[in-house]
């Protein structure tokens, strides 16, 4: 177990060190000052209490988009639909926080709460369709980005706009909708604290329940779910319905900290970002806000450097193809592999 | 006469340590069909695999017409002759049967498959062995043998002059078999020389001209068929090598547990698997079925546990009729050691301890309103561990870094250690080590002394006539032979009812 | 006002429905071209964004619009076997090898737009050589077909040429056949010596190709310079339109026309009181509807035979 897990650590370690190592190349080979340039990419983010409060506060989407994929991976399933429910339950979330009334404290509870169910019932569509009758999940995810998109957007224009501005928004959200900021000086907002929340109750579900356990053994070995008498397809349900709450969630959590209106007019491109934190985190639940955390981190360096020296901001995106790539690359150190487990398996012979 | 093609002292081990071949010889005359007969894993596979290029051997060397042959690959030992026709047949389904012939071998006519060609030298070759195929029909619409045919065919559009088939009759028909067999000796006039490989004595009877017995890996003769009989092939090809000897408590036998009535069992593709078995196994009593892989018992255990429908007859547990459903059966106190420990048995990149309480959700000691019971969870895994002598470094390690004994015991560790009142156990010791093996073997007798009923379906002799109380034996999804006492039957008796030689009176 | 079905009469909606289904036309095929070999391959959205960059730099850098074509086709090849070889060699995942090639892309063209020019998002000081545009002699002279049929860039006409190239590779020819064999049952297709790995990375070579065609129609026909996210989404409907389409190359070029259709109407019916969003999504509830009819028409044909048929 220890050498199984150092191993996957040290692959993934050599991914990141890769992906790293390789943005350092473009910005030597890019940068009339390149010394300059990598200080305000790898310093920079960490310089001052404001600065690390924006890796923070980026980072908290993540942290959902992240959870997202994490129970999807854990149970082997696959979808790109976190996108649309994102957007979805931000809108609704943003449309009630304009338009209801309630205690300080709670209101944002309740709106998150409606954030949350909104996810997990259209999270549940594209597992009932492909139930049903057997079509792609993959593809009616992405499908349902745009359709879920194109309802929102006719929506927040024709029933939830503030018609007396010129851009397409909703009204100003109330008072007591918004997440107060937690950290005096930065942005960071109490969906920090959610986001942690969501973190250690789906640790504690996948390690700690039976529905986690059933959820898992499914992503091992669907044959053996199904041998050990488990009911695969109310499992896949399960996971779905969770996956779309956390995007949901997310959603709400992004749209009642970060702004005073809903004023989103395109995806906002989380849901990509989800795989690759949930690769990084291994989809383990009390591993993804570190994860988070690196690649929000990585994202305000390269932001910093193309703000104060020649680099843009875009090369982070190199680094994270690059980690998505190695990571999930099965062969990457399959030999390094091979060798141990096959001198232990000798150890072993010699042992019985 | 100078063999056409020569395996001369071949040896196989694989990196796991199995020895597959050990010294094996083997010589085909040009012209003749030459049976290849065995049990599962007596090595006939591997002796093909590497005729076909697809294993390399440890020891010895092949020749072909007298030159030193080393085929690297199928596509090499396609070059130089050879054709094999794999029991799962290798077509794709949504092309017509041309275009699997012709696959990777394509005459052109500009930048374009020649079709008209193509079609033709199908047609011709069909027409040339009496196939009546039309070359222009999907393979998705054709029947088990027509699918044959294709494969055949396969073979000699790409100059086939060897032709190896393994196990064809395993899916046919009595009228298929019949059909093939006018074919092959069709081929065989046209100096096509056939490897036969079969288990079924009548078979090998009725076609071939020689067989090489193989038995543990060891080739145990050569023969022309003429010159034995079937008892004799049947004496050489079952048999034990070592006999086990274990102590049974004498108990009396409690109600019965198990009740089978009537059944008949059917595949996707409607051909009968099991007909009309009717067995009962009482609590504390072990039931063995014998019989060569493929004769139904697969089929008849994972019926009992519900994995498969039943066409018509009754299966009870506990006087319960089963559900057909396996969440069903799994309710009434049953305990189930599947076939594939790796597809079924585990969850490969889950800890030992997660393997070991899948069927335990239910039980308060592991699971309370939902909540899984960690201490008692990890004490329980300690335990079984222990008890199972699993070895390895904590029970949280994964189970696929085990080795197949292992990962075994961790299977019957958890089916097991519930005290089901029924076990189904389907192959319970296969690649597995002696020492893991005689720990199962003592597990599955200590149940049997705590009053389980115990269906226990294996290929491996040794095992069912030591633990059994009473033997059932399997050929061609019946019922050819029961004893109430295994110990009073002669091994070469247990070889006749298995290869079909032989029928009890009165038996379903 | 004008109504509605002045709008479908009109000659040159019908035009603008030709031009905007050429970038999808270009990117369902090459997904469809490596689905026939058993790949799911999400990297178009990526593939025409970089492609279309490359288009630009090259043909500005050259002055020369065929040259920069060229130069798209090299680098839409250039991505897919990169995610070939990662996929292939070193088993990363398909689906997650095409989500870092569109992650790639998306960033990647702006960084190195910005490394070449200057510029950020958009190509300002880099015009792209545009394409040229074809006038076919005595069609163009047919009333209202002329309209709509001649005139389009070379790129349309090459998209058409496409589809039925590939329609005809894959039928017909004996690298079609080994395309489809590796795809439907590989093990078939490496029992008589077809390597699958070296079928599986030619057609994803093919499918960088053909999705390099549709990047460079964006940055030299559509548009005449590179934008930033300029595909914006149209690899993705690619993907729609090709899963619409079940792996036949003729459907999935009409289910192409769909989307372009829906698409050049989106355009169009902003001059009615229509609301854009809602008619927007017809095309993609449109794809739910015709997968779940297709899936059940599969799973009823694998249920009457009894045999296991994977599903797409």
């Amino acid at each position: 177990m220890r050498q199984d897990k150092s191993f996957e650590f040290a692959r993934t370690l050599l991914s990141i060190a890769i992906s790293l190592a390789l943005a350092f190349a473009i910005i030597a080979l890019s940068s009339k000052e390149p010394l300059a340039a990598l200080r305000y990419f790898i310093i920079g983010p960490l310089d001052s209490a404001s600065h690390i409060g924006n890796i923070i506060e980026m980072a908290i989407p993540l942290v959902f988009t992240g959870l997202y994929y994490s129970i999807l991976f854990k149970s082997n399933l696959f979808n790109l639909g976190a996108e649309g429910l994102f957007f979805s339950s931000g809108l609704l979330s943003g449309m009630l926080g304009a338009t209801t009334y309630m205690p300080p404290g709670l209101h944002p509870f309740v709106l998150i709460l409606a954030g949350g169910l909104l996810g997990a019932l259209l999270g549940l569509i594209p597992c009932a369709i492909n139930y049903k009758w057997g079509a792609s999940t993959l593809v009616v995810s992405l499908m349902m980005n745009s359709i879920l998109y194109g309802i929102c957007m006719f929506l927040l224009n024709n029933k939830f706009r503030d018609v007396s501005s010129y851009t397409i928004v909703t009204e100003p959200f109330q008072a007591t909708a918004k997440l107060a900021r937690i950290i005096p000086g930065t942005r960071v907002h109490a969906g920090a604290i959610i986001a942690i929340a969501c973190c250690v109750f789906l640790y504690l579900f996948l390690n700690r329940t039976k529905w986690g356990y059933e959820l898992r053994m499914l992503g091992s070995n669907k044959h053996f779910a199904e041998y050990s008498g488990m009911g695969v397809a109310s499992i896949m349900f399960l996971a779905h319905a969770i996956s779309g709450a956390l995007a949901g969630i997310g959603g709400s959590v992004e749209v009642l900290g970060m702004y005073s209106k809903f004023q989103w007019t395109s995806l906002p491109g989380y849901g990509l970002d989800g795989a690759l934190i949930a690769l990084l985190a291994k989809s383990n639940p009390a591993v993804v806000p570190f994860a988070a955390l690196f690649i929000a981190y990585i994202r305000n360096g390269a932001d910093m450097m193309a703000r104060l020296s020649d680099v843009p901001a875009e090369m982070v995106a190199l680094v994270q193809a690059a980690i998505i790539l190695l990571i999930s690359s099965q062969a990457l150190l399959k030999g390094l592999r091979e060798r141990s487990l096959l001198s232990k398996l000798k150890g072993e012979n010699a042992n019985a | 006469m100078e063999p056409l093609l020569e395996a001369r002292n071949i040896s196989k081990v694989y990196p796991n340590g199995m020895a597959a071949n050990r010294s094996v010889n083997f010589s085909l005359q040009k012209g003749e069909i030459h049976a290849l007969a065995g049990e599962n894993g007596a090595g006939k596979s591997t002796l093909m695999k590497i005729l076909f290029g697809m294993e390399k051997p440890s020891e010895g060397e092949l020749r072909l017409n007298g030159a030193p042959f080393s085929p690297s690959s199928p596509q090499d030992a396609i070059s130089k002759g050879l054709g094999m026709v794999h029991q799962h047949f290798m077509l794709v389904p949504s092309f017509t049967i041309a275009q699997n012939v012709i696959l990777g071998a394509a005459p052109r006519k500009g930048l374009s498959v020649d079709w008209k060609k193509a079609a033709q030298e199908t047609a011709d070759l069909s027409a040339k062995y009496n196939f009546s195929l039309d070359p222009n029909k999907r393979v998705e619409d054709l029947s088990v043998g027509m699918k044959q045919k294709v494969e055949i065919i396969k073979a000699l559009y790409r100059g086939a002059k060897i032709l190896i088939l393994d196990e064809p009759t395993a899916v046919l028909t009595p009228q298929e078999t019949a059909e093939l067999f006018s074919q092959l000796f069709k081929l065989r006039e046209s100096g096509i020389t056939i490897v036969f490989i079969s288990h079924k004595l009548k078979e090998v009877k009725a076609i071939c001209n020689r067989i090489t017995i193989l038995r543990g890996g060891r080739n145990m003769g050569v023969f022309q068929v003429s010159d034995v009989s079937e008892q004799e092939i049947s004496r050489l090809m079952v048999g034990r090598d070592v006999a086990l000897k274990y102590d049974k408590d004498n108990i009396p036998p409690g109600d019965a547990i198990l009740e089978i009535n009537r059944l008949f069992l059917k595949n996707e593709d409607g051909k009968t698997k099991v007909s009309n078995v009717s067995l009962s196994v009482p609590g504390g009593r072990i039931l063995g079925i014998a019989g060569v892989d493929g004769n139904g018992q697969n089929e008849l255990a994972r019926a009992v546990m519900g994995e498969i429908p039943i066409a018509s007859g009754e299966i009870r547990i506990c006087g319960k009729p089963a559900t057909g459903k396996l969440q069903g059966v799994r309710q009434l106190e049953t305990g189930y050691i599947p076939e594939d420990r790796m597809k079924q048995g585990t969850a490969g990149d889950a800890s030992i301890s997660d393997n070991l309480i899948s069927i335990r959700l239910k039980s308060p000691e592991v699971c309370s309103k939902g909540i899984l019971r960690k201490k008692k969870i990890s004490a329980l895994s300690e335990s079984l561990v222990g008890l199972y002598r699993i070895l390895c470094s904590s029970a949280d390690q994964k189970v696929s870094m085990l080795s197949g004994g292992n990962m075994q015991k961790v299977v019957v560790a958890r089916e097991c250690s519930t005290s089901p009142k029924l076990l189904v156990a389907d192959q319970p010791t296969r690649g597995v080590d002696v020492g893991s093996a005689e720990l199962i073997h003592h597990k599955l007798l200590e149940l049997r002394k705590n009053g389980t009923a115990i269906l226990l379906v294996s290929a491996d002799l040794n095992e069912v006539m030591e633990l059994s109380d009473h033997l059932a034996i399997m050929f061609n999804g019946q019922i050819s032979a029961y004893f109430e006492d295994p110990s009073q039957v002669s091994e070469e008796e247990l070889g006749l009812y298995m290869l079909g030689l032989k029928k009890q009176e009165g038996i379903s | 006002m004008p109504s509605l079905v002045d709008m479908l009469l009109n000659p040159s909606f019908w035009f603008s429905v030709l031009r905007v289904t050429t970038p999808i036309i270009f990117a369902a095929i090459a997904a469809l071209i490596t689905d026939k070999a058993g790949i799911m391959n999400i990297s178009m959205e990526g593939t025409m964004l970089f492609s279309a960059l490359a288009g630009t730099i090259v043909s500005a850098l050259t002055q020369s619009a065929w040259i920069g074509l060229l130069g798209a086709m090299a680098a839409g090849v250039l991505l897919s076997l990169t995610l070939a070889y990662f996929t292939l060699e070193l088993k990363t995942d398909v689906i997650l090898g095409g989500v870092a090639i569109n992650l790639f892309a998306d960033g990647g063209s702006i960084f190195i737009l910005y490394l070449l020019t200057g510029d950020k998002g958009t190509s300002v000081s880099l015009a792209s050589k545009v394409l040229p545009s074809v006038t076919i002699p005595l069609i163009d002279k047919i009333p209202v077909l002329g309209a709509i049929i001649s005139g389009h860039n070379a790129l349309t006409y090459i998209a058409a040429a496409t589809v039925f190239a590939v329609y005809f590779m894959l039928k017909s020819t004996p690298l079609g056949l080994k395309i489809r064999a590796v795809g439907e049952n590989s093990s078939a297709a490496q029992s008589v010596g077809v390597s699958a790995k070296k079928i599986q990375y030619l057609s994803l070579a093919l499918s960088g190709l053909i999705a390099s065609l549709g990047g460079a129609y964006m940055s030299m026909a559509y548009l005449p310079n590179f934008s930033r996210n300029m595909t914006s989404g149209r690899g993705w409907i690619a993907l729609a339109a090709e899963a619409m389409g079940q792996g036949g190359v003729l459907a999935t070029s009409a289910a192409s026309l769909v989307f372009g259709f829906a698409d050049a109407m989106a355009n169009a019916l902003q001059m009615f009181s229509l609301p854009a969003e809602l008619v927007g999504i017809i095309p993609y509830v449109a794809t739910v509807i015709g997968l779940i009819l297709y899936s059940v028409r599969i799973k009823n044909a694998k249920k009457r035979r009894g045999a296991s048929k994977k599903p797409l």
